[in-house]
Formats: C-alpha cells, structure tokens, sequence
C-alpha cells in the first residue's frame, strides 16, 4: 500500500513537472530560423525533394550513422543473448493456401521495400522504413512457411557490406566534397528525379539494406530457427 | 478551442505518465517492457507536436508546394527526423530487453519482478 502511495506520489510530481510545457505552449507561428534554413538548403543546395531525408541523411547525417551504430549492437546483442537456446517447439503443419498465398506476397512485399528505400528522397518514407518493410517480408515467411532457411552468411554479407559502403560514402565526402557525408560526391541532377540528390538515394538504400537485415536477423534470432 | 497540437501533447503527456505509471507498478516483466513502449510512443508524439505548425503540410516540396514559398507553407522538418531516430532507436531497445526477459525466464522459470531480488537494496 506504501509503495503505491509512493508511485502515486511520484507519478502526480511527474505530471507537475510537465504541467508548464502545457500551460506555457503556444502554436509557432513561424519556422525557426535553423529549420527555415534546413527547408531552403534542402531546396537550393541539394536538390532534395523530401526535406525530412536531407536533414536525416545530410544534415545529421552524423546522428544517422550513430543511430544505425545502435541498431546493430542491439542485433549483436539479441543474438549474443539468445544464442544457442533452441527449444522444441511442437510445429503444426501449415496449410497449402497459406504457404503458397505467402510465397507470392513476400515477393510483393519486398519490391514495395526496395520502391519505399529508393524513393526516400522523393516520397515519404526512406532506408529504416523499406527496411523494416523488408523485415517484415521475411517475418511473413519465417511465421507463415514451414521450413523457412534463412541464410545467415547472406544476411551478414548484405549487412556488412552496406555498413562499410555506408561509411565508405561519407569518407568519400571528405576527400570529393565539403565534407563527411556531404551527398555531393556524386552530381545533384535535377530536382524531383529518381537520379537526383547526389548521394543521398545511394546512402539511404544502404541504410535500407542494412535495417532490412538487421531486423531480419533479429526475427529469425528470436524466433529460434 | 483546444488546438490539435495542444491535444496531441496533453496525449503524449498522459501516454509518457501512462507508461511511466506501469513500469513502475506491474509485476510481469513483459508488461514492464509494454510500459517502456507506451511511454517511449508518449515522448515521440510530444516531440511531433512541438513542431508542428497550424495550417502547414508535411516538409516534401512536391506539386502541393511550392519550392519559392516552401518556408511558408511546410511544418517543421527536425522533430520529424528526429521521432524517426527515437522509433528506431526504441525498436532496438525494445528487442534487447525482450531478449533479456527471455533469457530471465529460461534461467528462473519466472516473470515476475518479485523473483529477482539479487538488485533490490
């Protein structure tokens, strides 16, 4: 009873905490000037249609590589925690719709990952969510197929290659262009094309193959192939 | 009138206290982790509502605006980004700690938090 008393407490303190956020907010009227600068520079230096793209993949590009960092050690350390714990596990025959019907979705699901990853500077969406729409491809087959192999050396060929090219990219953009990461390595092109951008497409579809196969990996780790 | 910002961090607010709440109240450890996710959603949908702007469209320069005026007419594209990282970020966290709770019960056969004495003051 006192401990609920004192997590009631706690949690009542908590919402004080939060009450001057409420009370003191007032709708912006105007971008502030560092995100007015974001949207013009996305615009006018890099060609980039989806400005949320070029602010994750250019301007914190930096947060971006840190962020895919903690991705994989979270599927180092999934693996790591659930290695060799197989279980047996009593497995129902699938029913031939179901395998079959999933077969021809998966293929469908993974196209629609690949357009979402290579569209990111275009269209909402970008590298973590094709990835994780790919994952989520690989997730239908490993719960609605029985049987599913998947290759880990494949998964980490595909995740390690990406990773380093990813990097490889933003040294190259110390050595071509201003800076780490700068997209201008390779040329602009024209605003609102496929092939525009500079480098930004090429890094976020590594960064969609690179989520794509982490996720994947994470999935099949837990689900105790 | 209550603006749809406004509404949108007074949920995410009562979604963080929500979790927060939980975390601090449920036995099972899974439930412990659904409680991190709910306040984990809590502070994305409070950062999104910071930067949003009445009247303004999503931060993509298409035919629905102009590239001349884009200042103008678009939200604010760095909270945005930043929920992208947070989402992210809170999948792998989630994972690892599910891990954990796996790994917890393989080893005592047990989900709930009162089995696990040994960090308890």
């Amino acid at each position: 009873m006192i401990k609920y008393l004192a997590v009631i407490v706690s949690v009542v303190g908590l919402g004080m905490i939060f009450l001057p956020i409420v009370t003191g907010f007032h709708e912006a009227e105007q971008l502030s000037p560092l995100a007015a600068q974001y949207v013009e520079g996305s615009i006018n230096d890099l060609e980039t249609q989806n400005v949320v793209t070029s602010v994750i993949v250019t301007y914190r590009g930096l947060d971006t590589l840190g962020e895919v960092t903690v991705l994989f050690l979270a599927t180092v350390g999934v693996g790591l925690l659930l290695k060799g714990t197989q279980e047996d596990r009593l497995l129902m025959p699938f029913s031939e719709l179901l395998e079959t019907t999933s077969s021809v979705l998966v293929a469908m699901i993974m196209v629609l990952g690949i357009y979402i990853f290579s569209h990111g500077h275009l269209t909402p969406g970008g590298g973590f969510q094709g990835g994780v729409v790919i994952a989520s491809g690989f997730l239908l087959l490993l719960l609605a197929s029985s049987g599913t192999k998947i290759n880990h050396l494949v998964l980490n060929l595909v995740e390690s290659v990406s990773g380093a090219a990813y990097v490889g990219i933003g040294a190259a953009g110390l050595v071509l262009a201003v800076g780490f990461l700068s997209p201008e390595i390779l040329p602009l092109g024209d605003f609102g094309r496929l092939l525009s951008a500079g480098a930004i497409p090429v890094i976020y579809s590594l960064i969609g193959l690179k989520v794509g196969s982490e996720l994947t990996s994470i999935l099949v780790t837990m689900g105790g192939e | 009138m209550i603006s749809i910002s406004m509404l949108s961090l007074i949920l995410g607010i009562a979604l963080l206290i929500t979790g927060i709440f939980a975390m601090l109240t449920r036995k099972n450890l899974i439930r412990i982790v659904i409680g991190f996710s709910i306040a984990d959603t809590g502070t994305h949908i409070i950062i999104v509502s910071l930067g949003y702007l009445r009247g303004r469209t999503a931060p993509i320069i298409d035919r629905a605006v102009n590239a001349a005026d884009a200042v103008q007419k678009v939200v604010d594209p760095i909270p945005s980004a930043l929920v992208l990282t947070a989402i992210v970020i809170g999948l792998a966290v989630t994972a690892v700690m599910l891990s954990f709770v796996v790994e917890m019960y393989r080893k005592n056969r047990s989900l709930s938090i009162d089995d696990y004495q040994e960090l308890k003051w």
